[in-house]
């Protein structure tokens, strides 16, 4: 009686140490430029292990203040970026850039002033019709992890073509095709390119509110932008600067193509959730996770393209 | 003293509840509703759980309004009758499909409206079921969420368009694909009544019934089928179904003449 008293007493001392080791979220900031460090999200699904932290951060050091593009999925780990990129730079956080609607890079916005908050209007009608909905899937996935959470819609809506601070250039590029508002920024004095979501590395681009077109008018466009290396919304630093968003274009028309197919051969949405996917993509991870979820995006449409109409007039 | 009326009292209702239950095998999947799903689905016929009944869906259920299942019993020889049901949904069943002359496999999208088991039990000649399946995590709201067509407010415009192609397979068979619009409204949405296809059926060009079916509410906005049926190249199908308004459909659609493909 004694002895499982004391082992349930045990137990519920050890609760709040174990809930408070589940929800601290590990910030590591690494530097890529001049006055510029990634925090590189886990390349993996939104998950209770990973907190939702999974899209890349940019932290950028400039004469005016910090400068963060996207601040992660809640409000915890925004305050937690905060504070690790104030001690980092030695200043205070001055704008904070939300690249587009998607929980996973712009769910912590509540961590700052909405009027040092910036997105391009697109992406604020869509957080504004969406984020909510997406809040309530985050807190369904994660659990305590969202704690405190709020959909907090930027202040400030992003309409002209670059910012300055201190001397410290931005050019923002106004894009669209991950989502209907993508915004991806160049730091003129790196050439560092900042690409959101628009641009995947060996991390499978995600599709729920993408149109393939736009995005691949998009990627042309960053193609065609001159830059150095580049910060992919998921995925390690490009380098170079010009894999991954090769990589991206592969995939995507890769997708659309086999999808078509697919349908084309008269496969089922189980069936086409479990297309080989080719081996030049095996370096990317949450491959076939994002296939399937692919397959719920496009393939009705698709279908209704493609399958003829066989309904006997006047039936 | 209350421990002591409790202990008779308690082994009664399990002597009681253990005869009432002893038809049906212990669920592997732990559900809170199979016991009530099995005794509506499958009265008093002898059920077992077989795992050559294969149950295939994404591990992921990105859209609770339309998930993809299939169902494919066809290493079972015999097979008279399969329904596809999710214990949790407030609509359980989705299908009930009788192959007459078509391989035992079916394919569509359901709503889900929580986390809950797939399942798919298929019945022989001799009465008795076969079941199997898994649990899929999902967002609630599935079968409670306004169709999309109703929304878009477009659904009357469509309704009764349908899509599909038949392709030849090996062994003198045809995987149909169908593709219907119709809002499938569950009845559970606020001022919108039950209104869904509830019966189709396939024939040949002779009117040989290949597979017919009933439809619930649960089948996903627009239903897909996808059935593997007795006919080959150059076979004429014919399809009707109808909807619990009294609303006929009918659709027609030649094999392709083409080389089979592989089965998948």
């Amino acid at each position: 009686m004694i002895v499982s008293r004391r082992a349930i007493l045990a137990g519920l001392a050890a609760m709040p140490a174990v809930a408070r080791a589940t929800t601290s979220y590990a910030i590591d900031p690494v530097a890529v430029g001049d006055g510029v460090w990634m925090v590189h999200g886990a390349d993996a699904p939104i998950e209770a292990a990973n907190g939702g932290a999974i899209a890349n951060i940019t932290i950028i050091d400039t004469l005016a203040g910090t400068v963060l593009c996207d601040c992660g999925p809640s409000v915890r780990y925004a305050q937690a970026l905060k504070s690790v990129a104030e001690k980092l730079t030695g200043k205070r956080v001055v704008r904070v850039y939300v690249t587009h609607l998607h929980p996973d890079h712009g769910l912590g916005t509540a961590a700052f002033d909405p009027a040092i908050v910036a997105a391009l209007p697109g992406a604020i009608d869509a957080l504004r019709a969406q984020g909510q909905g997406f809040a309530d899937a985050m807190y369904r996935i994660l659990g305590d992890w969202m704690r405190g959470t709020d959909v907090v819609l930027p202040g400030r809506a992003l309409v002209s073509e670059r910012e300055d601070f201190g001397g410290r250039q931005l050019r923002l590029l106004a894009l669209s095709g991950h989502s209907r508002s993508d915004l991806a920024l160049l730091d003129e004095k790196t050439g560092l390119l900042v690409a959101g979501d628009l641009v995947f590395h060996n991390r499978a681009p995600s599709t729920p509110t993408a149109d393939l077109s736009q995005w691949r008018i998009s990627l042309d466009r960053l193609k065609a932008q001159p830059h150095g290396s580049l910060i992919s919304g998921h995925g390690p630093l490009d380098s170079g600067g010009t894999a991954a968003i090769a990589q991206t274009r592969d995939w995507i028309d890769w997708l659309e193509g086999a999808l078509t197919q697919a349908v084309r051969e008269g496969l089922d949405m189980v069936e086409a959730g479990k297309i080989a996917i080719p081996i030049r993509f095996a370096s990317m991870a949450a491959a076939r996770y994002e296939v399937q979820r692919s397959v719920s995006h496009f393939y009705p449409a698709i279908e209704a393209q493609l399958l003829p109409r066989i309904d006997v007039p006047g039936s | 003293m209350k421990r002591i009326v409790s202990v008779p009292v308690a082994l009664l209702l399990a002597l009681l509840a253990g005869r009432a239950e002893a038809a049906y095998p212990a669920d592997p999947l732990g559900s809170p509703m199979w016991t009530a799903d099995a005794r509506s689905i499958f009265g008093d016929d002898p059920v077992r759980f077989d795992p050559r009944v294969k149950v295939d869906f994404p591990p992921i259920a990105e859209n609770q309004r339309a998930f993809p299942v299939a169902i494919d019993a066809r290493a079972i020889p015999g097979v008279k009758r399969m329904v596809l049901f999710a214990d949790l949904n407030p609509i359980p069943v989705a299908i009930d499909y009788r192959p007459d002359h078509a391989a035992a496999y079916i394919a569509t999208r359901i709503k889900l409206d929580q986390r809950t088991p797939i399942r798919g039990a298929v019945q022989l000649a001799d009465g008795q079921w076969l079941v199997s399946g898994g649990w899929i995590d999902a967002a609630g709201g599935g079968c409670s969420a306004p169709p999309v067509s109703r929304v878009k407010g477009d659904w009357a415009q469509h309704l009764g368009e349908i899509r599909g192609e038949a392709w030849p397979l090996a062994g003198g068979q045809t995987r149909l694909r169908l593709s219907f619009r119709h809002p499938m409204d569950t009845g559970l949405v606020a001022n919108i009544a039950t209104y869904h296809l509830e019966t189709l059926r396939v024939t040949d060009a002779d009117g040989r019934l290949l597979g017919e079916m009933e439809i619930w509410a649960s089948v996903a906005e627009d239903p897909a089928i996808t059935l593997m049926l007795a006919a080959s190249g150059g076979d004429r199908l014919t399809i009707e179904a109808r909807d619990t308004n009294g609303r006929d459909y009918r659709a027609q659609v030649d094999v392709t003449k083409q080389s089979p493909m592989p089965s998948p």
